[in-house]
């Protein structure tokens, strides 16, 4: 018996040893770079497995939550954000530029003006958690189309005005999710102006990632052949901060 | 012909590999899963759900030596779980594809009518509370054949089903799967009580094999010898179907 104690002990130890092991390995520079590796495995796989323009699933009205929960920024202060607030948005610009061969900006009228979508999906958090909404905008694909996207263009990078616990809040998409029909840039939820809480006055959706991907408080698009130079290089606040996948379909 | 068969390798080297594989995943996978359990500790039924009031089970939160890492990191802890999950679910499909193609599932798991008679399955349970693992002859008696099958057949495929259901990009592809399980936070809720199922098999496993000779079976799952069971004598004048 107290050979196998030992036994046990030893494989108890050993584990332990390995599973420790885990996390140093796992905050050297080329053990992030692996599991930037694994997630574009991830990413490989969905994309085979998935076509291009495959929708996510919609709902009926009766299916919409009761309430809609919102997560990270819920009420910025910073940078004259209360004072849009205050003035319903009516100075609120969204532009595009970047790898484009015009650069645009929108007031929130022009966008209302442009074809809209409406569509009632699910969000799923990170976290696990999921709500259903219904959302109106018009497609991020039309903003590229009438900037007339370069060819060199392999991102969209999502500029917010809300400032998170460590910095300016931004995300990126790459072109096929840019391009998907159902990647909006919304400002209705179930019906009513964005509220603040989820983003208001414009959020991204990006129907077939996680919650963090949907950037609230859009300021505008930059379309960009690389994200490397952006932030801390790792194509999103929660990537550069947190350690977070950047492809978010898993 | 029993005895034959016992002289041959008791496991074959496609069962060995895989096991020892999906050990160190389903550790990992685990306790990964634990840590990012411990992100959101509501479970739900139906598509969605985000609140207490729409739980059927507030889970606990899970202390840092059941983790992966060992302190709460949501972003390190899907690292792992997602890295794992590709030896995982193609290591299950591999040893599915081994299993059909070496007759190690029909010859050993399948069950047959005879085995699933009330007065069979009472023995074989009596059986096993007086401590007696005696298999009849076959490699694996009902009850271990029931508990290996539902593992290989329900609870680990059902661990990658649900795993899919509950990935956005997925879902356009798998939205039948997602229906079938009920929506997306009923197959989150599947995943995780299939977890503990699976813990669960992992304990009563490591309990059996220490309880009937485990330098045997550990020898015979790593480099795959002769093993003869040590048996009561009584056990073997039982004369089992060789199913």
């Amino acid at each position: 018996m107290s050979i196998l104690m030992k036994r046990r002990n030893v494989l108890v130890g050993s584990g332990a040893l390995m599973l420790g092991a885990c996390s140093k390995v796992h905050d050297t520079e080329r053990g992030k770079r692996f599991f930037e590796g694994v997630d574009d495995w991830h990413q490989g796989l969905q994309r085979a497995l998935t076509s291009r323009n495959a929708l996510a699933r919609e709902y009926a009205p009766e299916d919409i939550s009761p309430f809609f929960r919102g997560n990270g920024s819920t009420d910025p202060q910073n940078d004259g954000y209360p004072d849009h607030v205050a003035s319903n948005f009516a100075n609120w610009r969204f532009t595009v530029g970047g790898l484009v061969e015009r650069n645009l900006s929108f007031t929130l009228d022009q966008i209302m003006q442009l074809p809209q979508r409406t569509q009632i999906t699910r969000h799923d958090c990170v976290e696990g958690w999921s709500a259903i909404g219904q959302w109106t905008g018009p497609q991020l694909s039309t903003f590229l189309q009438l900037a007339r996207v370069r060819d060199n263009a392999r991102y969209v990078v999502f500029r917010c005005a809300d400032d998170y616990t460590q910095g300016r809040y931004y995300e990126s998409i790459d072109m096929i999710d840019a391009l998907h029909p159902q990647t909006i840039v919304a400002h209705r939820l179930n019906g009513a102006p964005l509220p603040v809480r989820n983003g208001a006055p414009l959020r991204a959706r990006v129907e077939r990632q996680l919650g963090y991907k949907h950037a609230k408080y859009l300021t505008g698009i930059e379309v960009v052949a690389s994200f490397a130079d952006i932030g801390l290089g790792k194509g999103g606040y929660w990537e550069d901060h947190g350690g977070y996948q950047w492809y978010a379909g898993m | 012909m029993m005895a034959r068969r016992r002289r041959t390798n008791r496991h074959f080297v496609s069962t060995r590999i895989w096991h020892w594989v999906n050990l160190i995943a389903i550790v990992v996978l685990f306790m990964s899963g634990l840590n990012i359990s411990n992100a959101h500790t509501y479970l739900y039924w139906g598509d969605w759900g985000f609140a207490p009031e729409q739980a059927w089970l507030e889970v606990p939160r899970f202390p840092g030596w059941m983790t992966l890492p060992g302190y709460y990191s949501l972003a390190k802890a899907r690292d792992w779980h997602l890295l794992m999950a590709f030896p995982f679910a193609f290591g299950l499909l591999f040893m599915w594809i081994a299993m059909l193609w070496n007759r190690h599932f029909r010859r050993d798991l399948a069950t047959n009518k005879r085995e699933w008679r009330w007065s069979a399955i009472r023995r074989d349970i009596i059986q096993h509370l007086r401590f007696d693992f005696s298999h009849h002859g076959g490699k694996y008696n009902f009850l271990q054949k029931l508990a290996y099958g539902g593992v290989l057949g329900i609870l680990l495929p059902g661990m990658v089903l649900t795993g899919l259901s509950i990935s956005p990009g997925m879902e356009p592809t798998l939205w039948w799967l997602v229906d079938i399980l009920g929506g997306r936070q009923s197959a989150r809720s599947i995943h995780f009580l299939f977890a503990w199922g699976l813990a669960e098999f992992f304990i009563v496993h490591v309990a059996l094999v220490l309880l009937t000779g485990p330098i045997g079976h550990l020898r015979s799952m790593i480099v795959g010898g002769e093993h003869e069971p040590t048996n009561p004598p009584f056990a073997k004048t039982d004369t089992g179907d060789p199913a």
